[in-house]
This record gives structure tokens, C-alpha cells and sequence, in this order.
């Protein structure tokens, strides 16, 4: 399997500022003195070596959206995709870029819930507009369908739901009761977030995927430890909610409905996770911050003296192979 | 979990040790808490004294997290004292270091809450 992030970021996507920009140029072109830089090789060599992801890149702005990829997609024209925030429409382009609007595509996709960061990207997943393509959208939420259709109402948008060319399709999970989308096995968990959320257990292959955004960690409640623990098993990535810093998700932000960084190792350890990455992130943090914050979570894995954990951070357009 | 509660002048100065973890955070918490009550104002400044503290995880942080809203709330003062680089680097991490007064050492600490009022 492997994961492809389209959408990072949590609550409402973001862009950078043009201050972002030039703080980044400042600080490239500051670090380039001296280093006789005199050919695009060594440019090149500086920007991806010398210089921190903070500086030469971007974590992106859109929200979540992650596609699965489980199968040899030249062979079989069907795609898992997790959420529906606005990182779909990028994936829509994608997609449309690799196989033209000729040739019919399959997407199963799996929503967490039904707030609008995750959905938002649907009307403009163009996908939906092409007659030939199927859309099986799977949730817990007995409102699934509906909360599709009402974000294109003509009061919020101009081309209404079943003006879609697409056959589209909804599908009820339970859960716990594990659904096949071919030789993937998708298993649903309740998650603690306003109005409920659901994480997904994808297994395929001996290998396993863990979706756990918007989902909030009650610290004393022990039974809700242990079933997560379970959840998450040998998991080789759990995409884990990381929004807040541990003190704001109990203070503060308590019944937000988020979790952190620090749950986040504790349980992926705990679990005997291999890889854990930081998902979902906080609208407000810039680059430099999300950068901090990957960091120190690695620092606070190695600190807890349990076993080994690699730690990654969501940015858009980033590819995990498992 | 023995806290060893020291009288000094009138601060009382608590001395955990060991891991607040899964495991411990509990017994640490209910350890805690006679203590608390008397945490107000005009009532008796703590000190946590963590030098022998060697490592805290989130459901311990919780543990302070909800005995300081406590305090706070009775007008108290709890502060900590002597964390061990590692347990200082947690507090960072986890930004728990904005929500607490923290001391380099236990005199620091104790001067610093019974300064207060004088």
C-alpha cells in the first residue's frame, strides 16, 4: 500500500502569505552566501540538503484528503480515497491528468464525518461531473447522503447534486464490522469529536493503514486507551489528528474534539506502531512551527525510553510507501 | 506513591519520585490531592519538588493539569521545582512549561511563593 496526502491541514485550508514567501527567500538567499553556488547542481543540491523543508517547501494548505493506493492502478481503475476536504480537488486533477475523462474510474471513498473541511472538496472533484465514473462514498453517519447534497443547494452552490454525471453511491458502515473493497479489508472505529467521527483501519497485503483524524483523547479514560491500543496494533502508519500541543487539547481546547502530538506517540507506541504521521494540522501554525512540532514529537518517541517510532509530518503531496 | 510532605515556613514542599506514567499517574494524583485542599489563598503555597522525577507522560501532566485548576481556583498557589532535563524537555513539548511556574530549585521555588505577601 501507500498513502499519498492531498489535504494536511485541519479545520479550514490555508495558503502562504506573500510575508511567508519572502521570509523564506530571505533566509535561502541569506544561508546561499558564500556557498559559490555557480550552477543549477549545486543550487539544486542546496535547496534539498542544506536546506530545512520549513525553508524549500510547504506543508500546504488544503484540507483533508488521503488517497490509498493498494492496487497497480494501470490494471484496475479503482482508488480508495480517505475524506473529501479540499485536497480533492488536486487529486481530481491528478487523476484526470493520468487517465483523461475517457476511461471510466472507480472511487471508493471513506469519510471520517461530515464537517465541512471534509467535504468541501467534492463539488469541485471533477471526477463526479463525468458520466462513466462511479463514486461509493462509505460513513457511519446515518446523514451521509444528505450532507452531500446540502452543500449543493443552490444557496451554496451553482451546480446542484444530481446535476452530476457521475453514478454516485452511498454506503451505511457499522462500526467494527469490517467491509472488502476488493482485497482491501476496511474497519471502522468510533472517535470522540462533535457529532462523531470514525477512524479506519485499512488492511491489504500483511500490511496496515491507520485514518484516525478528528478524533479527541480523554487522557482519563483508560478503556478508551485500550481499544485505541487495539485499533491501532501493528499498525505500519497510523495518519493521526496532531492539531494541538497536549497542554491546549486538555486546557484550553478541551472538547474540541483534537488530539496531539504527545497522545499520538503514546499510543502508536504503546501499540507497536512503525511509523506514526502528524495529520490534521493547526490552521494557524505556520511552516517553521509544524516543522518544531516534528521535532520535538521525535524527541518526546525517544524520551519515553518505549520502542523505536519513526515520525513523519504531513505536507501536501507527500507519498508514505508501507 | 509517597510524596514525603515537608513543612518550610509556610510552604509545604512535596517530594514525588520515580515515573508518573500509566502506571503511576493515578497514585500520584490521589496522593496529591489531600494536599490540595489547603492550596488557597492565605492557605499553605505548594512546592513539587521533581528532582527525583524521572520521566512524566501525558495522563501525569493531566494530574497536574487538573490539581492546578484547583488552586487556582481557591486563590492557591502550586508551583515546580528542580525538573530533570529530561522531564523539563516533556514540559516544553508538551507546552505545559506556559502553564506552570517552574524553578530550577527547590530554594528558588520556596522563596519565590513565600515571598509573596510579605
Amino acid at each position: 500500500m501507500k498513502a499519498r496526502i492531498w489535504g494536511a491541514r485541519g479545520s479550514l485550508p490555508v495558503a502562504l502569505t506573500h510575508k511567508q514567501v519572502r521570509a523564506k527567500l530571505v533566509t535561502a538567499l541569506k544561508g546561499a552566501v558564500g556557498r559559490d553556488l555557480d550552477t543549477p547542481q549545486k543550487i539544486e543540491h542546496y535547496i534539498d540538503n542544506d536546506l530545512g523543508f520549513e525553508v524549500s517547501g510547504t506543508y500546504g494548505g488544503n484540507s483533508s484528503c488521503v488517497e490509498v493506493e493498494a492496487w497497480d492502478t494501470d490494471a484496475i481503475h479503482e482508488h480508495i480515497i480517505l475524506d473529501f476536504g479540499s485536497g480533492a480537488r488536486p487529486l481530481a486533477g491528478s487523476k484526470l491528468a493520468r487517465y483523461g475523462p475517457g476511461k471510466p474510474q472507480t472511487y471508493h471513498v471513506f469519510m471520517s464525518h461530515l464537517h465541512w473541511d471534509h467535504i468541501m472538496g467534492f463539488p469541485f472533484f471533477t471526477p463526479a461531473y463525468i458520466p462513466g465514473n462511479r463514486i461509493i462514498i462509505y460513513g457511519c453517519h446515518k446523514d451521509l447522503e444528505t450532507a452531500f447534497r446540502r452543500q449543493q443547494e443552490p444557496i451554496s452552490f451553482p451546480v446542484a447534486f444530481h446535476q452530476l454525471g457521475a453514478t454516485i453511491e452511498f454506503v451505511q458502515m457499522e462500526p467494527g464490522v469490517p467491509l472488502q473493497v476488493r482485497d482491501v479489508t476496511v474497519t471502522a472505529k468510533l472517535q470522540l469529536h462533535a457529532g462523531d467521527s470514525y477512524g479506519y483501519r485499512l488492511e491489504h497485503g500483511g500490511k496496515t493503514l491507520i485514518y484516525s483524524t478528528d478524533s479527541e483523547h480523554k487522557l482519563d479514560n483508560a478503556a478508551e486507551r485500550v481499544a485505541f491500543v487495539d485499533f491501532f496494533r501493528d499498525a505500519d502508519l497510523v495518519i493521526f489528528d496532531a492539531m494541538y500541543s497536549l497542554a491546549d487539547s486538555i486546557s484550553v481546547k478541551a472538547d474540541w474534539g483534537h488530539s496531539s502530538n504527545v497522545v499520538g506517540v503514546e499510543l502508536c507506541q504503546l501499540a507497536g506502531v512503525h511509523k506514526l504521521c502528524l495529520f490534521h494540522h493547526e490552521p494557524i501554525y505556520d511552516d517553521a512551527q509544524i516543522s518544531r512540532v516534528l521535532a520535538e514529537t521525535r524527541r518526546y518517541a525517544e524520551i519515553t525510553g518505549e520502542a523505536p517510532l519513526e515520525i513523519v509530518s504531513a505536507y501536501d503531496g507527500m507519498e508514505i510507501a508501507l | 506513591m509517597e510524596l514525603q510532605p515537608k513543612q518550610e515556613g509556610s510552604t509545604v514542599v512535596l517530594s514525588p519520585a520515580g515515573r508518573i506514567d500509566h502506571t503511576h499517574a493515578d497514585a500520584f494524583k490521589q496522593a496529591l490531592d489531600p494536599h490540595l485542599a489547603d492550596c488557597r489563598r492565605d492557605g499553605a503555597p505548594l512546592v513539587i519538588d521533581f528532582s527525583d522525577i524521572s520521566y512524566i507522560s501525558s495522563i501525569g501532566l493531566r494530574a497536574l493539569m487538573v490539581a492546578i485548576k484547583q488552586v487556582k481556583a481557591q486563590g492557591g498557589r502550586m508551583v515546580l521545582a528542580a525538573l530533570q532535563p529530561l522531564v523539563l524537555e516533556v514540559f516544553t513539548i508538551s507546552r505545559f512549561d506556559m502553564l506552570f511556574e517552574i524553578f530550577p530549585d527547590r530554594a528558588a521555588a520556596v522563596a519565590a511563593v513565600s515571598a509573596v505577601g510579605t
